[in-house]
């Protein structure tokens, strides 16, 4: 593996994620991250000189919709997603001091 | 001797879009709805939900980018910008980075010198907004609303180009009142519709490089702007007398405390790990797209005032206040239409209006009445069917209520007395009530009538056309 991630990196990447790894986690992650990174190295060593860079798979551009409402009020079913609700609101661990 | 610095701002400014739905699904964008009834899968992020392209987004993006004079982007795309927080259900905000709808333009601006500056503007994007989070006083906890979510935006990311508090101030002043004739946008910085986050630093005065820069959120009027950069600008030059370090982070700024403080440590660009959004496909502007939205651009304030000037022959005075806004400019021309009158539709602006907004601390923005009622006042008092005092007073009520002054006139019983009967009935009482006055009169003491006619017209609750009794009264001494 040629691609050695840091014990930095795994943490910080784990912030950006919010996610908790446990160190064998992160140890797996690190390893996995190597060869992804790997994989990457291994495509850019094909020659792109002069290639425009795709930007969307399918020949198609210029699809838009009309500025006209479709949609009616449809809360119940959104708030039947909810893990708890209050008020009509979706409650969340307090994100601010 | 002290050290002398320059601070240097640059801009980025969100506006929200005054289209009916979202931009990317067909959920009204209507203010104060429900929590969470405008909404649907895509604007909530649920799996498979497939996001399409406002195309009046696109075009409001376009005008506004004309309107500032920046290049259109003929091949432009949308990317997606990771992060995880609440507002954002999809875990990514849909905007544009590599490819943004408009770049290098630019908007001249006045300076407190007199002279005119151009503040560059390095590009515009549509990006989609996020849900509001409402924290909850009592429970630890905070409380989703996905409403907002989607609704369209455009961020107008300017050159650090703005030197002092007062350029920043004109500079938003302009960029307000092009969005605003565009119809693209209220811009109410009370209401959010446009919003404004200042990117400051400081360096010594005839120094090259940047220093390092902060950026200040939660800027809600233009006053607490200005409060902002000083507080700002300050907090800098201190850590920098005193040998500490600027760090470069987003601050969240306090406007009743006067200070800032740190919200989070600004996460480089890369750490928001943006990429192509596949599911929304390219966008190619045509010529011939331009071509049309230029064809539709309204006429700009310069334009305006200059046929106001010629078609309406109203002060150039009168001009510079009404054209300002746009929405002031509005009820001129649209009051002016229906009664033809537009000597008579720019008093009422200029004096009355003028007065009852720093009285009442009414934004131009906010004004209410609307031009077909101010227009009916208009022709009451041409009737003489209101004298000018009482006219007064019904504009009062408009101005807060926007009631219809004909009804307001009908159902309060203000109209003037014109029967005339009536009023010399009146007279007749009021000149043997004040003998003194009257022997004043025939003495020459001009000016004792004017008391009389102040009776007459207290007697008659000041429904009575002053001219009618003064005349009356003349007659009857």
């Amino acid at each position: 593996m040629a691609n050695i991630i840091s014990d930095e990196t795994i943490e910080y990447v784990g912030i950006l994620a919010k996610l908790e790894l446990s160190d064998a986690e992160k140890e797996q992650a690190k390893s996995d991250m190597g060869k992804m990174l790997d994989y990457i190295d291994k495509l850019g060593e094909l020659d792109t000189e002069g290639v425009e860079p795709m930007s969307h798979v399918f020949p198609v551009q210029n699809v838009f919709r009309e500025d006209t409402v479709t949609n009616g009020d449809t809360r119940e079913e959104l708030l039947a997603n909810a893990p708890e609700q209050k008020d009509g609101m979706f409650v969340v661990p307090k994100t601010f001091a | 001797m002290a050290k002398e610095y320059e601070t240097v701002i640059g801009l980025e400014v969100h506006v929200e879009l005054a289209t009916k739905t979202k931009i990317f699904c067909g959920c009204s964008t209507a203010f104060g709805a429900e929590p969470n009834t405008q909404t649907c899968p895509v604007c909530t992020g649920m799996p498979g939900s497939l996001p399409v392209l406002n195309r009046q987004v696109l075009e409001y993006a376009i005008s506004v980018g004309l309107a500032t004079n920046c290049d259109i982007t003929r091949y432009a795309k949308f990317d997606r910008k990771n992060y995880f927080y609440p507002d954002n259900p999809q875990n990514y905000q849909i905007s544009q980075l590599y490819l943004p709808i408009c770049k290098n333009g630019g908007v001249e601006i006045e300076t407190e010198a007199g002279g005119v500056k151009t503040v560059g503007i390095h590009e515009i994007h549509m990006e989609e907004d996020a849900g509001k989070l409402i924290h909850d006083e009592w429970e630890d906890c905070s409380l989703v609303d996905y409403n907002r979510s989607g609704v369209p935006l455009i961020e107008i990311v300017s050159e650090p180009d703005m030197r002092s508090a007062e350029e920043v101030i004109a500079y938003l002043e302009k960029l307000r009142l092009i969005i605003q004739y565009l119809g693209a946008s209220d811009c109410k910085l009370q209401e959010g519709s446009m919003r404004a986050d200042v990117n400051l630093s400081v360096r010594e005065a005839g120094a090259t490089e940047f220093g390092t820069r902060t950026e200040m959120k939660n800027l809600n009027s233009f006053k607490a702007i200005s409060r902002a950069i000083a507080g700002e600008t300050e907090r800098q030059i201190d850590l920098i007398e005193s040998g500490e370090k600027v760090v470069q982070e987003t601050r969240r700024w306090d406007d009743a405390k006067g200070e800032s403080y740190a919200m989070r440590s600004k996460e480089d660009a890369q750490d928001y790990r943006y990429f192509p959004d596949p599911d929304l496909v390219p966008i190619a502007v045509s010529d011939e797209m331009i071509a049309q939205i230029k064809a539709r651009q309204p006429e700009f304030r310069t334009e305006k005032m200059k046929r106001y000037k010629e078609e309406f022959g109203i002060p150039d005075y009168d001009i510079e206040i009404i054209t300002a806004s746009k929405h002031m400019a509005d009820i001129f021309e649209a009051a002016t239409a229906i009664c033809g009158q537009p000597k008579k539709v720019s008093n009422w602006l200029m004096v009355e209006t003028l007065r009852l907004m720093k009285e009442k601390e009414v934004d131009v923005e906010d004004l209410r009445f609307s031009p077909e009622n101010l227009a009916k006042l208009i022709a009451l008092t041409d009737a003489k069917a209101i004298n000018s005092s009482v006219a007064k007073e019904v504009f009062e009520v408009m101005f807060e209520e926007n009631v219809d002054p004909e009804k307001y006139v009908e159902e309060k019983g203000l109209k003037t007395v014109n029967d005339e009967g009536a009023l010399r009935k009146t007279v007749e009482e009021v000149i043997a009530a004040n003998p003194q006055s009257v022997e004043d009169y025939h003495n020459g003491k001009e000016k004792a009538i004017g008391f009389l006619v102040g009776q007459t017209m207290k007697a008659m609750k000041g429904k009575a056309d002053p001219a009618l009794v003064n005349r009356m009264l003349k007659e009857l001494l």
